[in-house]
């Protein structure tokens, strides 16, 4: 009732503005040729809320956007069909959040997602909390009831910015079309401002069809939004003089080294002082991998010579860092000897989880090169970097592959990494697979790991592929390694991904079972594997036929390296369903709220 | 059974001698140093929008800081409002509550209030009136106002710091108390000083710093 309601005025509305349009435009026939001819370079005027919506987009220089029609937000899609920026409609909105929130983590701009009122808005929520946990920039524009219904429980009326603001930077119920456009840019601006994370413009339909000649102003945050950019300097120099004094230093680079672009100066920094690094789940890619100060990821399942590391230096300078309890385990044995140096632009991170003894607030990149203009002299630490090599050769993230055994996951990992340019995006699942694909994938670009590390969400996958293709350059490879749990969440996508043919590899590390928790009910349940099973899994490469794409099946080793490659060659979607050895689990390990430095390397040392 | 990785086993691995407590300071292995909890009020100048009191009040409940009061009213710029918390917390909670707050966006500024700044509390208490002489006498006591009177009731004004409410609450309950109703504190800094200047991350994070620094318990009056 009410949306046709609604509806009528719109076309009342439109019927008024094209009136307006012939009245002024009737008297002078060439004029009307000049602004023709104008409208090429100049765009016409915005004249309704939904424009004013879309007009703020592109002045952000927004060039793709994800999401779902409806009722609420059709307004919204009126304007954008006259638009250039190109819309991907998704097969649900929590894919559509997802996919933005992975262009986002590619490309360094916030990525764009639409939904409509209630339950178009509620579908994005998971993605939402996903960004929100990672600080990855999204903006999120949810169609609402007219501004008269809202609070009376009308069709499809939820409290979009009430369920949202928990899970979201800032979000805005939009109440008056001459600032709905304003309200948008401010969104934009918030998302990448500072500490990244997702906004929310909720947009009732009164106000996306209301009249307005506003056009909106550039992206701008608010001015009680402020951010520090530069450290204090006397703490720097006191951190700085810490770590020269130190012995055995460590720097711990989180997603946040990545987002603040400071990926360059802390290899700089790295390399010239000879510091060990390690990363975080996030901050994979800010070091490459490769290099032989790189100590790879630490914490629950992060390799055992970090975690040795982590454990025993007595410097540890986190950058970009939240300290979740997932990478520190129990807060009292996390670097108990350590003076912690933390680097971060968001001054609530500091000292939430682990005492800061050297706070510097500020943007990551300016913050390391204060740090690196500070420090006259490399710490002491010959001994410390023999050591680290010693760990690593000691807890080396080696696995057996016996060829009459079912085909273990990490081969799986290793092969896709090498038959793959260094620069290829991964997206993950949650769970056993996503840590696999952590410990054996060798990363060594940032922006190139996209995965749900916060919030642990499983089915981010796929939707994840999605975004992170189209923010990729052309010849960037994007692999989506997920397990048959995950995909099965969110493989509605797979329709998405044929008809815009993206060239995406999805290896489905498929076990049979929803593997992480059958680990956790092997090792803390006794082996009572509480609705685990998944005995009931569909061929995913018949699937992936079905829905358009190419399919196809790996049972044995030597079927490995020809099927990624006929998979990775294959210009358009393709799924691989990898029958891994359903019993394999992830090690290292360390149980949760435990010493990171007694990791387990097998069951029995749980 | 699974085979697993390669390398020394748990127990035969070094551990580190240092410590850390439950807040993640780092400890002297002899000596446990936990903050308690203590009382303090926090003041926050805030843009007057809709949503503004469900933001904080949602960003109390949500990362669980234990709230005593809560009060907002408007100031003499008509765009913005004071928020007043009273909070119970060890001090890196506290740290926390301030730092979260100046990251809403409509938060414009704010200060946790020295021990000495002017707090107080508004009660009605309404009492059953049997012996009205006695009522009044200790109405007298607390400088409390008459704001209705019946036959069998009398409902008094108090203001004042939350401990002379409390005592006030205490002192009528002999005559039987029927209903009460309190504000909540509100407060103001002394003096020239102002109660919720803008404080900037630099200052925050100094003050970060210095928080093993002993404070002094916020006390009304
Ligand atoms: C949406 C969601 N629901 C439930 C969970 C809990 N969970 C974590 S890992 C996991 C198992 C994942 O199974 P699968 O995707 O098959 O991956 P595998 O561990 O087998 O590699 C589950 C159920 C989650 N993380 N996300």
């Amino acid at each position: 009732m009410s949306e046709r309601a609604a509806k009528v005025t719109q076309a009342d509305e439109e019927e008024q503005a094209d009136d307006q349009i012939t009245d002024s435009a009737a008297p002078d026939a060439a004029q009307e040729i000049d602004a023709e001819s104008e409208s090429e370079t100049t765009p016409e005027p915005v004249t309704s809320g939904a424009e004013a919506v879309v007009r703020a987009l592109e002045n952000a220089g927004v060039e793709h956007a994800f999401g779902v029609q409806g009722g609420a937000i059709m307004p919204v899609y009126d304007a954008l069909y006259d638009s250039d920026i190109y819309h991907v409609t998704m097969a649900h909105e929590q894919g559509a959040a997802h996919a933005a929130d992975a262009y986002g983590i590619v490309s360094g701009k916030p990525g764009i997602c639409l939904a409509t009122s209630g339950p178009g808005a509620t579908n994005l929520v998971t993605g939402l909390a996903d960004a929100d946990m990672d600080s990855d920039p999204l903006v999120a524009l949810t169609g609402q009831v007219p501004t008269e219904f809202v609070g009376n429980d009308a069709f499809q009326e939820t409290d979009t910015t009430g369920v949202t603001t928990p899970v979201t930077k800032n979000n805005t119920f939009a109440s008056d079309s001459d600032r709905v456009g304003n309200d948008v840019s401010e969104a934009f601006a918030l998302a990448s401002e500072g500490r990244p994370g997702p906004t929310l413009v909720d947009l009732p339909k009164d106000i996306t069809n209301g009249e307005t000649d506003r056009e909106p102003d550039a992206p701008a945050v608010p001015d009680t939004y402020e951010v520090q950019e530069r450290a204090d300097e006397e703490l720097v120099d006191a951190a700085a003089e810490r770590l020269e004094n130190s012995n055995r230093p460590v720097m711990l680079l989180g997603g946040g080294v990545i987002k603040g672009e400071a990926s360059e100066a802390c290899r700089e920094f790295a390399i010239e002082h000879e510091i060990p690094v390690i990363t975080t789940m996030p901050g994979l890619g800010a070091f490459p991998e490769d290099h032989e100060l790189s100590l790879e990821m630490a914490g629950m399942h992060g390799t055992g010579y970090a975690n040795m590391a982590i454990t025993h230096c007595d410097t540890l300078i986190g950058i970009g860092t939240r300290f979740d309890d997932r990478l520190t385990g129990g807060i009292e044995t996390f670097a108990p000897d350590a003076e912690l140096i933390h680097v971060d632009i968001d001054p609530a991170e500091i000292s939430k989880n682990i005492h800061a003894d050297y706070p510097l607030v500020g943007d990551a990149e300016t913050v390391v090169e204060q740090l690196a203009a500070a420090v006259d002299e490399s710490p002491e630490a010959t001994k410390w970097r023999a050591q680290c090599q010693q760990w690593k050769s000691d807890y080396s993230m080696a696995y057996d592959a016996p060829e009459d055994e079912p085909v273990q996951p990490e081969f799986v990992v290793e092969a896709l990494d090498e038959a793959t340019d260094d620069d290829t995006i991964v997206t993950t699942g949650v769970g056993q697979h996503q840590m696999w694909a952590c410990q054996y994938w060798t990363f060594t670009e940032p922006r190139t790991w996209v995965s749900s590390h916060g919030l642990g969400t499983m089915g981010y996958g796929l939707p994840a592929a999605i975004g992170a293709r189209i923010a990729a350059d052309d010849d960037q490879d994007v692999v989506c390694i997920d397990g048959d749990g995950s995909f099965l969440m969110t493989m509605q996508g797979l329709s998405v991904a044929v008809r815009e043919n993206l060239d995406i590899t999805v290896a489905v590390l498929n076990n049979e079972y929803i593997g992480m928790v059958r680990q956790w009910q092997d090792a803390f349940f006794e082996g009572r594997h509480s609705a685990s099973d998944y005995h009931w899994m569909p061929e995913f490469d018949k699937l992936a036929e079905a829905f358009g794409a190419a399919g196809f099946r790996i049972d044995d080793y030597d079927e490995v390296a020809d099927t990624i490659e006929d998979a990775l060659a294959y210009d358009g979607p393709s799924v691989i369903d990898v029958h891994i050895d359903p019993e394999a689990n992830v090690f290292p390990m360390v149980p949760s709220g435990g010493d990171n430095g007694q990791f387990a390397l097998t069951e029995d040392q749980l | 059974m699974k085979r697993g990785l390669e390398g020394p086993p748990p127990e035969d691995r070094p551990t580190p001698a240092g410590r850390r407590n439950k807040q993640g300071i780092r400890i002297d292995p002899e000596v446990e140093a936990t903050h308690e909890p203590r009382r303090t009020v926090i003041s926050a100048l805030v843009e007057h929008e809709p949503g503004v009191l469900s933001d904080v009040s949602g960003l109390f409940s949500r990362r669980q800081f234990n709230i005593e009061s809560l009060t907002v009213g408007p100031t003499k710029d008509e765009d913005r409002a004071r928020i007043t918390v009273v909070v119970e917390e060890p001090d890196p909670g506290i740290d926390q509550i301030k730092k979260q707050l100046r990251k809403l966006v409509p938060v414009i500024s704010v200060r946790e209030l020295e021990p000495d700044a002017m707090q107080r509390e508004l009660a009605l208490i309404k009492v059953d009136a049997d012996d009205p002489a006695q009522v009044h006498a200790v109405a007298d006591m607390y400088d409390a106002t008459t704001v209705d009177s019946s036959p069998e009731t009398a409902t008094f004004e108090i203001t004042g710091a939350r401990k002379k409410i409390e005592a006030a609450v205490e002192t009528f309950g002999q005559f039987g108390i029927r209903e009460i109703s309190r504000t909540g504190t509100t407060a103001l800094a002394r003096g020239t000083e102002e109660t919720a200047a803008p404080v900037s991350a630099t200052e925050s994070a100094a003050d970060e710093a210095n928080h093993d620094e002993p404070y002094q318990t916020a006390d009304d009056d």
